[in-house]
């Protein structure tokens, strides 16, 4: 029997606002545990949560941008529970008005297209975090992610396979980064996804039985967790005879596997009820349409407008666009004065390349557009070679260090005196007379083999087309 | 309504009380009560009837999305029953 | 004449004038805490240290001008539900064990800024759910009039410690009653204001939604300068309203010409002690004399009131009660196994039984399959409450009615039954339920003795006409300056 998968997916992204959603506590990263906290975040008796305007904003304009329609009057409600990390025992969430709904993501495949429809989007706050000491034998409770703002973004079952996951992942982050509303980062878990996935024999109508899986906290992980999972429900239907038992199971990245985290004294029951200390919010249409038209231009614009006005072929501009953080150095270095296609082809060779040898991102690159801009700039002058300015580019690119100076300190500017660089070809044709001669006979390959002897002589740095047009001169006139 | 003991029970998990066994017997009966006399409610038809959650037609409260300084941990500390240093000491949680 | 029995603005003019010290009053309130609270156990905490290093500080900024309010240098004490920087705040609960905030209610910063001296914390029914202040893990406080008797609850501390001459205000709370029916018991003036006039932060939430602070006081003028004081909008607390506040005060010149008042007949029907209707229909006749065109009218929905109350405020309380469970401050139950096993001990040995039965039945209404019938429809009901009180207050400027069907029981009557005592709300849950202000005044005693209060209800924000009414009322009657015997030269 062929089988197929359902999957739909719950995405959290916590935005990039500078305070926490109810408190004005930062939301940095990293900081020494609950050392980004005050009463209200960490739910002590009497305080009041208010909200974050910016919250509002940044979860509108996702709402825009994934093509939801956006809920006019909207509340808070409560979503109860008992857990350590959660100081209240309740999340502040929406569950009756969420802010958006009915959105439409169009991702591609390979070159099928598709379509992902939204079925909710809604704020909530983030919980902190539980770390277990073996040593003491002690769960620590860390409240500075509590309060930090999170959208979640719920899909319809549409997905039918790994890749269409991560496509729509992959098309769902590049949005939420033009949009600036979030970093994105996975490995601070600033994109969180729980996947929902059950198998049907396919031509089925009906679903089976889903099961949740939490903990992914990568797009290799996402895709490797699918494949099991469907494989899993596939052969305990097929081979054991069993049915699948709708659970929620945790993702073990280490053990490449899934396990069910039943518990016993969990009744999934959170009593939600609308959030009696948040007045409810109603977004009057002018501002609707304000936040419609401040929405930035996203990745398939600037495709198009590279394509269109710095004539870059489909596949580059669909490359530089790939996120945000490489458009928007590419613009800058372009504003720097510099030709678009040459500034696109340093990028596609020397910088995509290097970002994927050390595993970067480019959001996490120190170098800057102004340095890159020296570099383009240096060769174009002749002070450099392209292989030379590739070498220090790949100097620089750590520290993003002041090119010139690299250039300076290690001896790299080109030779352009004339005079120096015939002294030494003509060494070297005294030297080489045998393959002069040869060269003279007609044996034309000779001729790289005297270049090549003329650079080393010069060790690289000269000038190469000066080089050319002295050693063909000599050779004519010699 | 006939409120059960297992109905107890129930409400009992979900708001981390344990009734003593005792106890489930009476409370079950004052719920039956309590909720009995509720039912009055029904005799008010609110067909088309809002249901009011803020008493006020208040609405877009919002803070500015600037960072104030944290409170000093050891202030937030110092009420809890179970701390070390940094953190909320708390018994194991599921792994 | 003892400086105890000066209303607040009467001892804020003698200390303007310097014929009161600020230490002098402080000293004269602590002795009689110190004397009474044996007796009434009105007060959970007492800060005499503290109360007489502020009371220093105070007379230094009202020697050099800087302090003038009508209230400054004015002792006073909070209900134990507010929180107070560094000061223990109970909410009378043993789970909240010696929780210390660090930080303080907007209103604690308010009553500093106004010049107040605190005393120190009252007491209460637990997590202020009760009608009797009998079920604080402090044990239970006493009726100054009738040691024997209740001061009512939740803010029972309140009451009785300025009825006793403990103090000359205290700051309470209301959630369906709780200032103004110990005030009615104690024979002290008290106002619940208007949902969203007096900040919420700080004060530890029992029904979020219904949940008011609010003055006790001797007098309505008393309570009037408490209000100027301390309603605002607060940019802490969202529910918090934007409206012109303060002038509360100076508004009252005891005039009622043209005033309209309307007396609810279904107020007044079964299951209303008799003394108690004549006391408070007694009430019209002067507010007549005063100018008042006072008539009969009808709010039909007395019989939806209670049951309306108490599915929405014990919803409310069910989940904000929840973030006690030993973790982040207060009381940790011992010998636990587990996580679960914690949370199970420490909620189950540090709330009280009838904080246990609200959140039990608050998580039931709440839970699947029930929440569309009961808390749903609560919510629906609600609504139809506000509309009945918008139709009378197209009509009438004011509702005179009870406070509570009865004058204080004796202790120990009224927790057997549950339901009868969330009855006796009846007069009182629909003003917080239409978020609306509502003041208790004294209006004679009943057969035994014990003061009857009579309420006083105004349309949203209309705090302005319940206390121009009561005060006149006061010019005409002296109810309100009727001392307790037991608090007389003494102990008794």
């Amino acid at each position: 029997m062929d089988w197929e998968m359902v999957i739909g997916l719950e995405t959290h992204v916590e935005l990039a606002t500078r305070t926490k959603i109810f408190c004005s506590c930062t939301t940095e990263f990293g900081g020494a545990p609950n050392t980004h906290c005050c009463p209200v975040c960490t739910g002590m008796p009497g305080t009041l949560p208010v909200l974050n305007r910016k919250v509002l904003e940044y979860a509108v304009k996702t709402c825009l941008a994934l093509n939801c329609e956006v809920t006019r009057y909207h509340k808070f409600d409560r979503k109860n529970y008992f857990y350590p990390d959660l100081p209240k025992a309740y999340q502040i969430s929406q569950l009756y008005l969420p802010i958006g709904r009915n959105g439409k993501v169009p991702i591609r495949v390979g070159q099928e297209e598709k379509v992902i429809r939204i079925h909710e989007l809604h704020m909530e706050e983030d919980a902190g975090k539980l770390v277990h000491d073996n040593w003491i034998d002690q769960t620590r409770a860390d409240y500075n992610r509590c309060g930090v703002p999170l959208i979640e973004i719920v899909t319809e079952p549409d997905f039918r396979s790994a890749d269409e996951v991560i496509a729509y992942l992959e098309k769902l982050r590049s949005t939420l980064e033009y949009l600036g509303v979030s970093d994105c980062k996975m490995q601070e878990g600033s994109l969180r996804c729980d996947v929902n996935l059950s198998v049907r024999p396919v031509g089925a109508a009906e679903l089976g039985t889903r099961t949740e899986m939490k903990n992914l906290n990568s797009f290799k992980a996402i895709a490797r967790a699918i494949r099991y999972e469907a494989r899993r429900q596939q052969e305990r239907i097929e081979m054991d005879h069993k049915p699948v038992i709708q659970e929620t199971r945790r993702w073990d990245e280490n053990k490449d596997a899934s396990f069910s985290m039943r518990s016993k004294e969990n009744a999934q029951d959170y009593r939600y009820f609308p959030e009696p200390d948040i007045p409810p919010v109603e977004l009057d249409g002018a501002e609707l349409e304000r936040m419609r038209a401040s929405l930035p231009e996203m990745a398939e614009a600037r495709r198009a407008r590279y394509e269109r006005d710095f004539g870059l072929p489909e596949y580059d501009a669909g490359l530089l666009t790939g996120t945000k953080a490489l458009a928007d150095f590419f613009e800058e270095t372009v504003a720097l004065g510099l030709a678009p296609k040459e500034v696109s082809n340093w990028m596609m060779d020397v910088l995509l390349r290097t970002l994927k040898e050390k595993g970067l991102e480019p959001k996490e690159m120190l170098l800057t557009p102004e340095t890159l801009g020296t570099i383009i700039r240096m060769v174009q002058e002749g002070r450099l070679n392209r292989t030379t300015g590739v070498k220090v580019f790949q100097a620089v690119f750590d520290e993003n260090a002041d090119p010139a100076a690299y250039v300076k300190a290690h001896g790299l500017e080109q030779i352009r005196d004339t005079g120096l660089v015939e002294t030494t070809v003509r060494e070297v044709l005294a030297r080489c007379a045998a393959q002069v001669e040869e060269y003279r006979s007609g044996k034309e390959k000779v001729y790289g083999f005297l270049v090549g002897q003329c650079m080393r002589a010069l060790k690289g740095k000269a000038d190469p087309q000066i080089v050319n047009q002295t050693l063909r001169e000599m050779l004519k006139n010699g | 309504m006939k409120i059960t003991e297992e109905m107890v029970d129930y409400v009992s998990v979900l708001s981390r009380l344990r009734l003593p066994e005792e106890e489930r017997a009476r409370m079950a009966l004052e719920l039956e009560r309590l909720t009995d006399y509720m039912e009055v409610l029904n005799h008010l038809d609110t067909t088309g009837v809002e249901p009011m959650s803020h008493t006020f037609p208040l609405k877009n409260v919002f803070r500015e999305d600037e960072v104030r300084p944290s409170a000093p941990r050891e202030e937030l500390l110092a009420n809890a029953p179970a701390a070390d240093e940094e953190s909320y000491l708390v018994p194991r949680t599921v792994e | 004449m003892d400086i105890l029995d000066l209303s607040a603005l009467a001892l804020g003019r003698a200390i303007q004038k310097r014929e009161v010290s600020v230490e002098e009053a402080t000293r004269a309130a602590l002795d009689a805490i110190e004397e009474a609270n044996g007796q009434n156990n009105a007060f959970i905490t007492v800060l005499p240290d503290e109360a007489l290093a502020r009371a220093a500080a105070v007379q230094r900024q009202i020697d050099d001008g800087t302090l003038t309010g009508p209230l400054a240098g004015v002792p006073l004490a909070i209900k134990d539900n507010i929180c107070t920087k560094g000061v223990k705040t109970s909410c009378a609960s043993r789970i909240l064990g010696d929780f210390k905030p660090p930080y303080d209610a907007t209103l604690t910063e308010k009553i500093t800024a106004a010049g107040g001296v605190v005393l120190g914390k009252l007491n209460m029914d637990e997590f202020a759910m009760g009608s009797t202040s009998e079920t604080s893990y402090y044990g239970p406080t006493r009726n100054p009039w009738d040691l024997g008797r209740v001061p009512g609850g939740s803010s029972g501390g309140a009451a009785a410690a300025v009825a006793a001459r403990e103090c000359w205000y205290a700051i309470g709370s209301d959630t369906g009653g709780s200032i103004r029916q110990p005030a009615s018991y104690c024979g002290v003036t008290g106002v619940k204001p208007t949902y969203g006039t007096v900040s919420r932060y700080g004060l530890i939430a029992y029904a979020s939604s219904l949940d008011q602070i609010g003055p006790l006081a001797r007098t309505a003028e008393d309570c009037a300068a408490i209000l100027d004081a301390i309603q605002g909008r607060d940019a802490r607390d969202g529910t918090s309203l934007e409206r012109d506040y303060g002038g509360l005060l100076a508004s009252l010149d005891g005039n009622l010409d043209g005033m309209r008042i309307g007396i609810p007949a279904e107020c007044f029907a079964d299951g209303l002690d008799a003394e108690v209707s004549r006391r408070v229909l007694a009430v019209a006749d002067v507010l007549r004399g005063r100018g008042a065109v006072v008539e009969e009218c009808t709010l039909p929905i007395m019989e939806y009131v209670v049951p309306t109350y108490y599915i929405i405020a014990c919803a409310e309380a069910s989940s904000n009660l929840s973030r006690f469970d030993g973790v982040k401050y207060g009381w940790r139950a011992e010998g636990y196994r587990d996580l679960t096993d914690l949370y199970n001990r420490t909620r189950t040995e540090g709330f009280g039984d009838e904080v246990k039965r609200r959140i039990l039945l608050g998580t039931f209404v709440l839970s699947t399959g029930y929440y569309d019938a009961y808390y749903r429809k609560a919510l629906q009901v609600k609504a139809v409450i506000q509309q009945a009180f918008d139709r009378a207050f197209a009509r009438y400027d004011l509702l005179l009615m009870p406070v509570a069907p009865t004058t204080a029981p004796r202790l120990g009557e009224s927790l057997s039954d549950p339901l009868q005592m969330y009855l006796s709300d009846i007069y009182t849950v629909s003003v917080n339920l239409a978020g609306l202000p509502g003041l208790s005044m004294p209006c004679g005693p009943d057969g035994k003795g014990m003061p009857v209060g009579a309420q006083l209800v105004g349309p949203a924000l209309g705090e302005g006409k319940v206390l121009r009414a009561a005060h006149a009322f006061q010019l005409d009657t002296d109810y309100h300056t009727l001392r307790p015997q037991a608090a007389e030269g003494g102990a008794h």
